[in-house]
């Protein structure tokens, strides 16, 4: 737990430790007995990101790229992420689920995507059947930062396509912006993107300024893509509603005219019901009297 | 770090791609204009002067647990595959775990390998810089043997007994901190490595000359959070 500028503690999950702990590490290394060593690796394997595949739910023995081909690759990370791509991309034409990534965490265990509530952390990933170089990734779970780079490799392995295109979208909490105003001055939801040098097309939104930084799985991703020099481009949320919001969600809209989204969104006023239906579902299930 | 890359203009030659570091990414952390703001950066850097001979790399972000022992390891086997002659570390230690003598001098140290120490011993005496001095290695012990210790260096010691068995020609430089607002900390070991390596016109040259002359880079904006809501007051 955290507090932050204003004495609001939240949740801030971290696995990296810090100095102090660093140092005991250390000393524990050097003590450390065999029966440490076991309880560790088993830890470790407990931790170990899977890409499982849908009908036979065994491992890939590749990448998923590796496998496939792939053109296009759009990620949703957050719920209201999903609940977007779910809504205005999923609906719009036939996806097909080719695989999962199973992992544990403290702060999530992602479920079997057969059978799923929406409120269950999980992450599959799809291509699309009239064109299956079009690969989609839901990812509703926290990926921590020690499974990230293991999550990297399951999905796009050691050999980087460059001839793809990678677009992300996820969320963070407004107060998490850095700007001169007071963060509860701005207008929230709103847009700001991040692109690798090799993206070209302009974004539907500003940049991200300095000194506003991005961590977690989307950081992993985009800094695969500039290193790997892959096209790739960042679209990042700023909300004021964590949770399952349609006002965040539908923050997400003038992404459906760049051409990250081109081709993939076929009527926008029938998703934007469907999108409405989902809300009022999860409302439903977050209500604690029923 | 930040000072040399921004001041120097040094310029970005790779990436030191590794799975020991929380990924963070963000825009060009040393723009100027609106120009040159939309490089993308990741978390950790490599930026190069080849008129001075010199590389820089920057780390942005912490290392993931267990996996700082292994960054040390590629970090030094990079350093001597790529033919560097020299490395500098620039670091800090705790200030609340000085000694009586360390709390009445001055907060910079050094630390020289073997291997660096034949090369630069003279150059370093006349700075007449102070060598960090060795601590009780458990200190609740009051018996227990005397060793370099640096709390809350990080991976320092474990770079610089690395290098001293690998014979690498390494320099650590630090100075004694607290947590807090560590810019005036940064300008103060930027100098202490000027007096030394002269990247800039050192201050002993130019008294009436103030820190100033560093350029902060836009990325140190806002180091303490967004403005504050009118309404508090």
């Amino acid at each position: 737990m955290a507090a932050t500028f204003f004495g609001e503690v939240v949740k801030a999950p971290c696995r990296a430790g810090t100095e102090d702990e660093e140092e005991e590490e250390e000393e524990e290394g050097r003590r450390e007995t065999p029966e440490d060593r076991e309880v560790r690796q088993q830890l470790a394997r407990k931790r170990e990101v899977r890409l499982l595949r849908r009908q036979t739910k065994t491992s890939l023995e590749v990448s998923l790229l590796e496998k496939y081909p792939c053109s296009k690759f759009i990620i949703a990370i957050g719920n209201n992420a999903v609940a977007f791509l779910s809504s205005f991309v999923m609906n719009s034409g036939v996806w097909e689920e080719v695989g999962c990534a199973k992992l544990w965490n403290e702060w999530c265990r992602t479920a079997d995507t057969t059978h799923l509530s929406s409120t269950e952390a999980f992450c599959g990933f799809y291509h699309l059947k009239s064109n299956p170089s079009v690969f989609l990734c839901q990812c509703s779970c926290y990926v921590a930062e020690d499974q990230q780079y293991q999550w990297l490799e399951k999905v796009f392995g050691s050999c980087p396509r460059k001839n793809m295109q990678i677009t992300i979208l996820t969320c963070r909490h407004v107060t998490d912006y850095k700007t001169l105003e007071s963060t509860g001055s701005l207008p929230s939801p709103f847009l700001k993107a991040l692109k690798t040098q090799n993206f070209k097309d302009p974004a539907c939104c500003p940049l991200l300024e300095q000194p506003n930084i991005v961590h977690d799985l989307p950081a992993a991703v985009l800094s695969y893509c500039q290193v790997w020099k892959i096209p790739a481009i960042l679209y990042l949320c700023y909300t004021d509603v964590m949770k399952l919001d349609l006002i965040t969600v539908e923050a997400f809209k003038p992404i459906l005219s760049t051409r990250s989204l081109k081709g993939l969104v076929k009527n926008i006023p029938q998703s934007t019901e469907i999108l409405k239906k989902l809300m009022t579902t999860n409302e439903i299930q977050s209500n604690i009297y029923t | 770090m930040d000072l040399i890359i921004s001041t120097l203009n040094m310029s970005k030659i790779g990436y030191f791609y590794t799975d020991c570091l929380v990924p963070m990414v963000g825009n060009n952390p040393y723009a100027t204009a609106e120009g040159n703001s939309t490089e993308l950066s990741i978390n950790a850097e490599v930026y190069s002067l080849p008129s001075r001979k010199l590389v820089a790399l920057q780390l942005r972000s912490i290392f993931i647990k267990y996996k700082s022992k292994p960054f040390c390891e590629k970090l030094l086997s990079w350093v001597k595959s790529s033919g560097c002659a020299r490395v500098i570390v620039l670091s800090s230690s705790h200030s609340y775990q000085r000694n009586d003598l360390q709390l009445r001098s001055t907060p910079f140290r050094y630390l020289l390998t073997p291997s660096m120490q034949r090369s630069v011993q003279n150059k370093i005496k006349s700075l007449n810089w102070q060598e960090m001095e060795k601590s009780r290695c458990i200190p609740e012990i009051d018996d227990s043997e005397f060793c370099i210790r640096i709390p809350g260096g990080g991976i320092t010691k474990t770079l610089y007994d690395e290098s001293c068995s690998k014979e690498i020609q390494m320099a650590v430089l630090l100075k004694f901190v607290s947590e807090g607002d560590n810019i005036p900390d940064a300008l103060g070991l930027v100098e202490y490595l000027n007096e030394w390596l002269q990247i800039i016109k050192p201050l002993s040259d130019d008294p009436t000359a103030s820190t100033s002359r560093w350029k902060i880079p836009s990325s140190w904006r806002l180091l303490f959070g967004s403005g504050l809501p009118p309404a508090l007051f």
